[in-house]
C-alpha cells in the first residue's frame, strides 16, 4: 500500500486510489464538480487542483493515482490562488440568475464559490447565452448555466447506456447537449438532475416548486419495482413535492428510476381520501362506521370458502399479514399476492428471490436472461448489469423478443424448449454458462406469469444446477420480481392454499389490486382498500381508503430478499388511514379481534411467524430446494411482457409527469416508424 | 453555422466511389477500430454532398461505421473543415492571422468583399463563392495566402486576388501556389542556401 | 552559416523531383536495411546521442522519448505516430518536408518505428495540405512497390506499414494526446497524462508521437553519425533546422540553418532583412504564436535555440520567427493570437474554455484602449490564472503572448488607454 504525505500527514492508502480519494481519507476536503465517483475521470473541471512536489504545475488529484512517496499540499497559498482563478472562470459566463434558479440552495457552485471563490467580480465583458435544449418531460435545461463538467454525458453513455448526451462545437463555444432535441430514451434519466452540480439540468416537474431549505427530508424505500430503491421524500406541509435517490451501494447505488423519482405527482392526483359506499350502483361518499360495518356484515354472512382477497403490487407486508391473519380467523384461506398469476413456489424461498443478490451482479461473468426486459422492469439493476458487461468478461444471453437492453447480449431465440436444450447442454450459450466462474439466470415475467411458467420454473432450476449456479458461495438463480409487494406477500405466504376461482367468490377484498380481470368480479361484493381511484375503485362496492408508500410506515421485502421499512413522510389523506389499522379495525366488527394494537406489536407478531421479517435491512441466507413443476412446456413463445413502464401501478396512472413520459414516447415511436 | 435545424435532405447514402473510398480508409485501422475513420468518411460524404453536411449524411456514417450519431454530430461540429450548412461552389477561405495580417491579408479580404459583393461569412447569390476567415493554414512564409476549395494561392496582394476570383468565376483554373513566380518558400531575390539545387 | 553539404534538406524548395527518383540522387533509402541491422538499441542510442530535440515545440530528446517505448511488447501492438497537423502560427516547415522531402519522412518512419517495435505509423496530416497529402501519398505508395516499407521492408523482415490520417481543421490537434484522440475518430481533446502515450497511446497501446521533421531529420542523423549532427549548434542546442522566416522582412522564407544562429543574422542573411532596415525593428515572435515575443533590443543579441530564448523568457517553438517592424500595431497583433487561442481551445476544461475568451476579449478593447490601466494588470493575473492550470499546454501558449506583451510593450497600452480617455474627452 503506498504511503504517502498530505499536508505533512503521512497517509497509507489502498493502491489504485486517486490523490483526490486519498486527500479524503486524510481529511483533506478538495472541491471538485466534474469528478464523480460513479463515473469515469475527466479531470476537466480543474477544481481539484493540488500541489505535487516535484511537479512544475498543479496536477488534476482526481486524475492522478497515488503513488509511493508523493508529497501532496492543498492548501497552500499557490492552490488557494488556483483554486480562486477556476472558480472565477467558472463563474465568469454563469448567469446571476440564483434567485430565480431550482438549484439554489443545494449547488455545489454555490457553495463552492462561498468557501472558495473571490468575493467580487471581475469580468465586465458580455456573458455567454446558451439556448436551452429540449431533453423531454423530465429533465429542465438551462443551458447558460452549464459549466461543461460532463457529468451528465458520462452519465448517459456510461451508467444509462444511452450515448444521446454529447458536447458540440468547441471552445467557448461547445454546447452539451443531445443535438438532435430529442428526449433522452432513458429511464434513469432524472439522475442527470442529481449529478448536474449547478442549475442547468434541474427537474422540470418540480419547478419552482419548493427551496432545499422548506422541504422537510424522509428517508423511506421506493415501490415502484421490487428493487427496493432507498429514497429520501421530500414534503412541505403535507405535500411530497419530490423523491430523490438515497445511496445504498448493495441496493441502486445512487441512482433511481424515472418512475420512482417522477411518479410522485400521482400521489396528489385520484387519491380516496373517504369511504365510499355503492348505493343504487354508484359510489357515494361515506364514514368508516358505515363502511366497515357493511364489510363486517358481508364477511359475516359470506361463506368463507366463497370469500377471497387479493393484494396489489405496492402492498407492504403489515397489511398482507393482517389480512391473511383476519382471513384465517374466519376460517377463510382465499388469499393471493399474485394478481398476475405468476407461477411462482411459495414454499422454497430461493425459488421467487434474486439469490445472487444485486450487488452479486458485479461478480457475474455469464448471465442468461428468459422472458425478461430488465431495463424496463427494472431499471437500476439493469444499469448494474451494464456497468458489469462495461468493466469486460461479460457475456450475455437473452431468450425472449429482441430488446435493446443498453448493452449487447446473444439473441438465443425464444423457444421454450431452448431451456431443455440447456438442460442437455446443447446450446451454444450452454457452454459459456458452464465454462464461468459465476454463472446467473434471470427469469422475467415474461418466463413466469403463462401457464407452463411452473414447469418453466422447473427447467430454470435443471439449468441453474447443471451449469454451475448453484456452489457453495455462489447462487446464480434468480427471478426478476418487479412488483415491490410481491417477495413480501410470498414470504408471508400470501398466496392461497387451495387453488380457488375469483369467479366463484361472493365477496372480494382487494388490497391495492388494480390489474386483476374485472370481468371475474362481477357477481361479487367487492371491497376496495387502497389510496387510488383506479381501476379497483371503479369496480368497488365499498371503498376504504388506505394510505400510500410515503405516508405510512410500512415493511416491504425486495426482489432480493431484504425488507426494508419505508417512512411516514406525509399523513394519509382526509379521512385515508395507514392499511393494517383498517384491517385491524374490521377484525374487531367482525368480533375477531387481531392480537395487536400497535405496529410494534403487529411486527412482533410477524418476525416470530416469518423469521426472515426479523433481520431488518439483511438478506438471510436460503437454502435451495426442489421447485416448479417438472413437465412440458407450451409452444407458446417466450415474450418479455410488455410493460408499459410509465403506466404499472395506479400512482403512476394518475401521474401527469408519468403521462406526459408516455405520450414522449409514443411520439417518439410514431416519429421513428415513418 | 451549426444549426441543426438545417436537413433539407431526407437521405443520403455513398455512391459507388465515395462507399470504395470509405472502405479503403476503414482498411487503414485495426480491426473494431472503425471509429477511425469517421474523420475521413465525413470528409468524404461532404465532398460527395456539394461541399457540406446535412444531418442525414452524419447519421449514415454513423450507421456505417456503427457509432453513436451523437459521437459523430461531436466531431462533425468539432472540426472546421465540416460545413454544417451549404456553401458556394467555391469556398474561399482567408487567413487573417497575423503572418498574413502583417504582410496585408486586411487589404486582401478587402479585395475580395469587393470583387465578390458578399461579407465575410456570406454567399453570393449566384452560389459560386462562399467567403470565410480561417486561422493559419501553414504557409505563413508565403503570406498572405487564401485557400480556395483544395488549392492554396499565394503571396498575394489586393491586385492578384482580384485577378485570382476574377479568372476563377469566369471558370478559368489559375495557376496554384505562389502568384508572384515563387517556385515555394524559398527566397524571393535569389537563393542564400543550396545553390546548385535549382541545377538538378 | 552552414554549409550546403551539411544541409539535411537538399531540396526543400522543391526545384528537384520530389519522388523517389529524386529522393534516392539526394541519398535517401540509402543504407537503410544496414541501420537497420544495427538494431533497436543502436538507432535509439544514436538519435540520443546526436541531441536532437522534438522539433514540434516542446523541445524534448527524441530519442529518450523513443527510449520510453517498452523494450518488448506485452501483446498489444505499438505506434508510431508522426504529428503533421501543423498548424502553428507562423510555422511552415513541414508542409515543405511533405511535399518536397516526402521519402526523409517516410523512411525516418520506418526507422523510428523500428526504434520502438512498431509495426504501423499513422501520419497525421492537416487536412487543408490537401496537395501535400498527395504527394506524401505518392510517396509512400512508389516506397510500397518498391518494397521499401511493407512486408519485407527494405529486405531486412521487418514488416512496417505507413498510412495518413487527415485532419479535419483543429488546432489542438497538435497537441500529441488530442492528436491520438482525434485519430481514433473523436473531438481533439487532450487526454489526461498519466497515462503517458508510450504506456497507453493509440487504441490503448503505447505509442509515440513525433513531429514531422523529428523523423525526417532521423535517417541523416543515422547515416552520417550523431557526431556529425551534434557538431551544429551550441550543447544541448544541437543540429540544423528548418526556419521559418515571415512577416515584415524582404524576403520571407523557409532555410535550414544551424541551432544557435544569430537571430539577427538569421532575418539578414536569408529573409532579406527587415523592412527598412534592422533598426525599423519592433519585435519578433521567435517560435510561432505561443511564445512571448522579443523586442528589438534582445533580438539584437539573441540565439535561435533552445537555451538562448528561454534565457531571454521566450522559446524556439517551432523556430517560426514572426518579424514586425515599427508599422506595426504591436497590441492588435497580439490580440489577433488572442482571438486565434479563443477559437482553438477545444472547451474540454475551464481555466482554457472561459480564460481564452476573456483575454480575447480584454484585448480587443485594449487595442483601442477602451480600459483602464489597472486592467492591464488583470490582465496579467488572467493569463496567470490559465497557465499550468489547464490539461494541456494551449492555456500556456494563450497566455505567453499576452504575457510577452505586458512585459515588453506596458508602455504601449498605457499610452493607449491614456490617448482614448483624452479623445473621449
Amino acid at each position: 500500500m503506498p504511503k504517502l504525505i498530505i499536508d505533512n500527514n503521512e497517509i497509507e492508502v489502498e493502491e489504485g486510489l486517486t490523490v483526490l480519494q486519498a486527500c479524503e481519507i486524510a481529511g483533506a476536503e478538495i472541491p471538485r464538480f466534474c469528478f464523480h465517483e460513479r463515473l469515469s475521470i475527466a479531470g476537466n473541471c480543474r477544481m481539484c487542483l493540488v500541489e505535487m512536489e516535484r511537479a512544475p504545475k498543479p496536477i488534476a488529484s482526481c486524475a492522478m493515482p497515488v503513488a509511493d512517496g508523493m508529497v501532496i499540499k492543498t492548501n497552500s497559498e499557490k492552490i488557494i490562488k488556483a483554486r480562486e482563478g477556476v472558480m472565477e472562470f467558472l463563474l465568469i459566463n454563469h448567469p446571476l440568475d440564483c434567485p430565480i434558479c431550482d438549484q439554489g440552495g443545494e449547488c455545489d457552485l454555490q457553495d463552492q464559490a462561498m468557501g472558495y471563490g473571490s468575493d467580487r467580480s471581475r469580468y465586465i465583458e458580455g456573458k455567454r447565452a446558451v439556448k436551452d435544449k429540449d431533453l423531454g418531460p423530465l429533465v429542465a435545461t438551462v443551458m447558460t448555466r452549464c459549466i461543461h463538467c460532463t457529468r451528465c454525458i458520462r452519465f448517459a453513455t456510461e451508467i444509462a447506456g444511452v450515448p444521446e448526451l454529447g458536447a458540440t462545437g468547441r471552445g467557448e463555444h461547445m454546447e452539451v447537449g443531445t443535438y438532435v432535441e430529442e428526449a433522452l430514451t432513458s429511464e434513469l434519466s432524472g439522475n442527470l438532475i442529481d449529478l448536474c452540480p449547478v442549475g442547468a439540468l434541474t427537474s422540470k416537474p418540480y419547478s419552482f416548486n419548493a427551496r432545499p431549505w422548506e422541504l422537510t427530508k424522509t428517508e423511506s424505500i421506493d415501490v415502484m419495482d421490487a428493487l427496493g430503491s432507498n429514497i429520501r421524500v421530500d414534503t412541505r406541509g403535507n405535500e411530497v413535492l419530490r423523491v430523490v435517490p438515497r445511496n445504498h451501494d448493495d441496493i441502486n447505488q445512487e441512482w433511481i428510476s424515472d418512475k420512482t423519482r417522477f411518479a410522485c405527482d400521482g400521489l396528489r392526483r385520484q387519491r380516496l381520501d373517504q369511504p365510499f359506499v355503492r348505493r343504487r350502483g354508484k359510489l357515494e361518499p361515506s364514514n368508516w362506521e358505515d363502511a366497515i360495518k357493511l364489510c363486517a356484515n358481508k364477511i359475516k354472512n359470506t361463506d368463507p370458502l366463497k370469500i377471497a382477497s387479493i393484494a396489489g403490487d405496492q402492498v407492504d407486508c403489515e397489511t398482507m399479514f393482517s389480512t391473511k391473519l383476519l382471513l384465517k380467523k374466519i376460517g377463510c384461506t382465499n388469499v393471493d399476492c399474485l394478481q398476475d398469476g405468476a407461477k411462482l413456489d411459495q414454499k422454497v424461498r430461493s425459488s421467487y428471490i434474486f439469490n445472487t443478490k444485486i450487488a452479486g451482479i458485479d461478480e457475474a461473468d455469464a448471465i442468461l436472461i428468459v422472458g425478461s426486459n430488465p431495463r424496463l422492469e427494472s431499471p437500476v439493476l439493469n444499469a448494474r448489469i451494464r456497468s458489469r458487461f462495461l468493466k469486460g468478461g461479460l457475456q450475455i444471453g437473452l431468450i425472449g423478443g429482441a430488446i435493446d437492453l443498453t448493452y449487447p447480449y446473444q439473441h438465443l431465440g425464444d423457444e421454450p424448449q431452448l431451456l431443455e436444450q440447456f438442460i442437455a447442454g446443447k446450446n451454444k450459450f450452454s457452454k459459456v454458462l458452464k465454462k464461468a466462474k459465476n454463472p446467473m439466470i434471470i427469469l422475467g415475467s415474461g418466463a413466469i406469469n403463462r401457464e407452463d411458467g411452473a414447469q418453466i420454473l422447473h427447467n430454470a432450476r435443471k439449468i441453474a444446477e447443471t451449469t454451475g449456479m448453484i456452489a457453495d458461495n455462489w447462487n446464480g438463480f434468480n427471478v426478476l420480481q418487479s412488483a415491490a409487494s410481491r417477495v413480501g406477500g410470498l414470504d408471508i405466504g400470501f398466496v392461497p392454499e387451495k387453488l380457488f376461482n375469483l369467479e366463484d367468490m361472493e365477496l372480494i377484498y382487494l388490497i391495492g389490486a388494480d390489474e386483476i380481470d374485472f370481468n371475474k368480479t362481477k357477481n361479487a361484493f367487492v371491497v376496495y382498500q387502497g389510496h387510488h381511484g383506479d381501476n379497483g375503485a371503479h369496480h368497488a362496492d365499498v371503498i376504504l381508503p388506505g394510505a400510500a408508500y410515503t405516508e405510512k410506515s410500512a415493511t416491504f421485502v425486495n426482489l432480493e430478499g431484504r425488507p426494508q421499512r419505508t417512512q411516514k413522510a406525509v399523513f394519509p389523506l382526509g379521512q385515508a388511514k395507514e392499511d393494517w389499522r383498517i384491517i385491524r379495525a374490521l377484525s374487531g366488527a367482525i368480533d375477531k379481534p387481531l392480537p395487536f394494537d400497535d405496529l410494534s406489536d403487529l411486527r412482533k407478531l410477524l418476525s416470530d411467524t416469518v423469521p426472515s421479517f426479523g433481520s431488518m435491512n439483511e438478506i438471510i441466507t436460503n437454502a435451495w430446494g426442489d421447485f416448479g413443476l417438472e413437465g412440458p412446456m407450451t409452444n407458446r413463445r417466450i415474450s418479455n411482457i410488455s410493460v408499459n413502464f410509465f403506466m404499472s401501478d395506479p400512482i403512476c396512472r394518475a401521474s401527469i409527469t408519468m403521462a406526459e413520459c408516455a405520450k414522449a414516447q409514443s411520439d417518439r415511436l410514431a416519429r421513428e416508424a415513418v | 453555422m451549426n444549426d441543426p435545424k438545417i436537413k433539407s435532405f431526407d437521405t443520403f447514402s455513398f455512391n459507388s466511389k465515395s462507399k470504395k473510398e470509405a472502405n479503403i480508409c476503414i482498411a487503414k485501422y485495426p480491426k473494431g477500430k472503425q471509429a477511425s475513420a469517421v474523420m475521413p468518411l465525413l470528409d468524404i460524404a461532404q465532398r460527395q454532398h456539394n461541399g457540406w453536411l446535412p444531418r442525414v449524411a452524419m447519421d449514415y456514417v454513423a450507421d456505417f461505421l456503427k457509432m453513436p450519431r451523437m459521437a459523430v454530430y461531436e466531431v462533425a461540429s468539432f472540426y472546421t473543415m465540416y460545413n454544417l450548412s451549404p456553401v458556394g461552389q467555391n469556398h474561399v477561405q482567408v487567413c487573417t492571422n497575423l503572418p498574413c495580417w502583417l504582410r496585408g491579408s486586411d487589404r486582401v479580404v478587402n479585395a475580395i468583399e469587393k470583387n465578390l459583393k458578399i461579407k465575410m461569412g456570406e454567399t453570393t447569390e449566384d452560389n459560386l463563392f462562399t467567403l470565410t476567415e480561417v486561422e493559419c493554414l501553414g504557409a505563413c512564409v508565403n503570406a498572405p495566402m487564401i485557400q480556395i476549395n483544395d488549392a492554396y494561392y499565394e503571396d498575394l496582394d489586393e491586385t492578384s486576388v482580384d485577378i485570382l476570383l476574377t479568372e476563377i468565376a469566369s471558370g478559368g483554373a489559375p495557376k496554384v501556389g505562389s502568384q508572384i513566380g515563387r517556385r515555394s518558400c524559398e527566397p524571393i531575390n535569389g537563393l542564400t542556401t543550396l545553390f546548385d539545387s535549382s541545377k538538378d | 552559416m552552414l554549409n550546403d553539404q551539411d544541409r539535411i534538406f537538399t531540396n526543400i524548395y522543391g526545384f528537384n523531383d520530389a519522388l523517389l527518383h529524386g529522393a534516392k540522387k539526394r541519398g535517401d533509402w540509402e543504407g537503410t536495411k544496414r541501420i537497420l541491422t544495427k538494431g533497436r538499441d543502436w538507432i535509439v542510442d544514436t538519435i540520443k546521442g546526436s541531441g536532437l530535440r522534438g522539433r514540434g515545440g516542446a523541445g524534448f530528446s527524441t530519442g529518450m522519448k523513443w527510449s520510453f517505448m517498452p523494450k518488448v511488447s506485452d501483446g498489444r501492438p505499438h505506434y508510431l505516430v508522426v504529428n503533421a497537423d501543423e498548424g502553428e502560427p507562423g510555422t511552415c516547415k513541414d508542409r515543405e518536408i511533405m511535399r518536397h522531402e516526402p521519402h526523409k519522412l517516410i523512411e525516418g518512419c520506418l526507422l523510428a518505428a523500428f526504434a520502438m517495435g512498431a509495426h504501423v505509423a499513422y501520419i497525421y496530416v492537416r487536412g487543408e495540405f490537401f496537395r501535400e497529402i498527395e504527394v506524401l501519398q505518392n510517396a509512400i505508395d512508389e516506397a510500397y512497390a518498391e518494397g521499401l516499407i511493407g512486408k519485407n521492408s527494405c529486405g531486412s523482415d521487418y514488416q512496417f506499414d505507413c498510412y495518413i490520417h487527415k485532419g479535419m481543421g483543429a488546432y489542438i490537434c497538435g497537441e500529441e494526446t488530442a492528436l491520438i484522440e482525434s485519430l481514433e475518430g473523436k473531438k481533439g481533446q487532450p487526454r489526461l497524462k498519466p497515462p503517458f502515450p508510450a504506456n497507453a497511446g493509440l487504441y490503448g497501446c503505447p505509442t509515440t508521437v513525433n513531429n514531422v521533421e523529428s523523423i525526417a531529420v532521423a535517417p541523416t542523423i543515422l547515416k552520417r553519425g550523431s557526431e556529425w549532427f551534434s557538431s551544429f549548434g551550441r550543447a544541448n542546442n544541437t543540429g540544423t533546422k528548418l526556419f521559418n522566416v515571415s512577416g515584415h522582412v524582404n524576403q520571407p522564407c523557409t532555410v535550414e540553418e544551424e541551432m544557435s544562429i544569430p537571430l539577427k543574422d538569421l532575418i539578414e542573411k536569408h529573409a532579406g532583412g527587415v523592412k527598412g532596415g534592422w533598426d525599423n525593428l519592433l519585435a519578433v515572435i521567435p517560435g510561432g504564436a505561443s511564445v512571448p515575443c522579443l523586442p528589438k533590443s534582445l533580438c539584437d543579441t539573441v540565439l535561435m535555440d533552445f537555451d538562448s530564448l528561454k534565457e531571454n523568457q521566450s522559446g524556439l517553438g517551432t523556430a517560426a520567427v514572426m518579424v514586425m517592424d515599427k508599422s506595426t500595431d504591436i497590441v492588435a497583433a497580439i490580440a489577433r493570437l488572442s482571438a486565434f487561442y479563443k477559437h482553438e481551445s477545444c472547451g474540454q476544461c475551464t481555466p482554457c474554455r472561459e480564460g481564452t475568451g476573456w483575454l480575447s476579449r480584454m484585448m480587443i478593447r485594449m487595442v483601442a484602449g477602451n480600459a483602464s490601466v489597472k486592467e492591464i494588470d488583470l490582465l496579467d493575473q488572467v493569463t496567470r490564472q490559465i497557465e499550468g492550470h489547464t490539461i494541456c499546454a494551449l492555456g500556456d501558449a494563450a497566455a505567453w503572448p499576452v504575457q510577452g506583451l505586458i512585459r515588453h510593450f506596458r508602455s504601449e497600452l498605457e499610452e493607449r488607454i491614456a490617448q482614448a480617455k483624452s479623445k473621449a474627452a
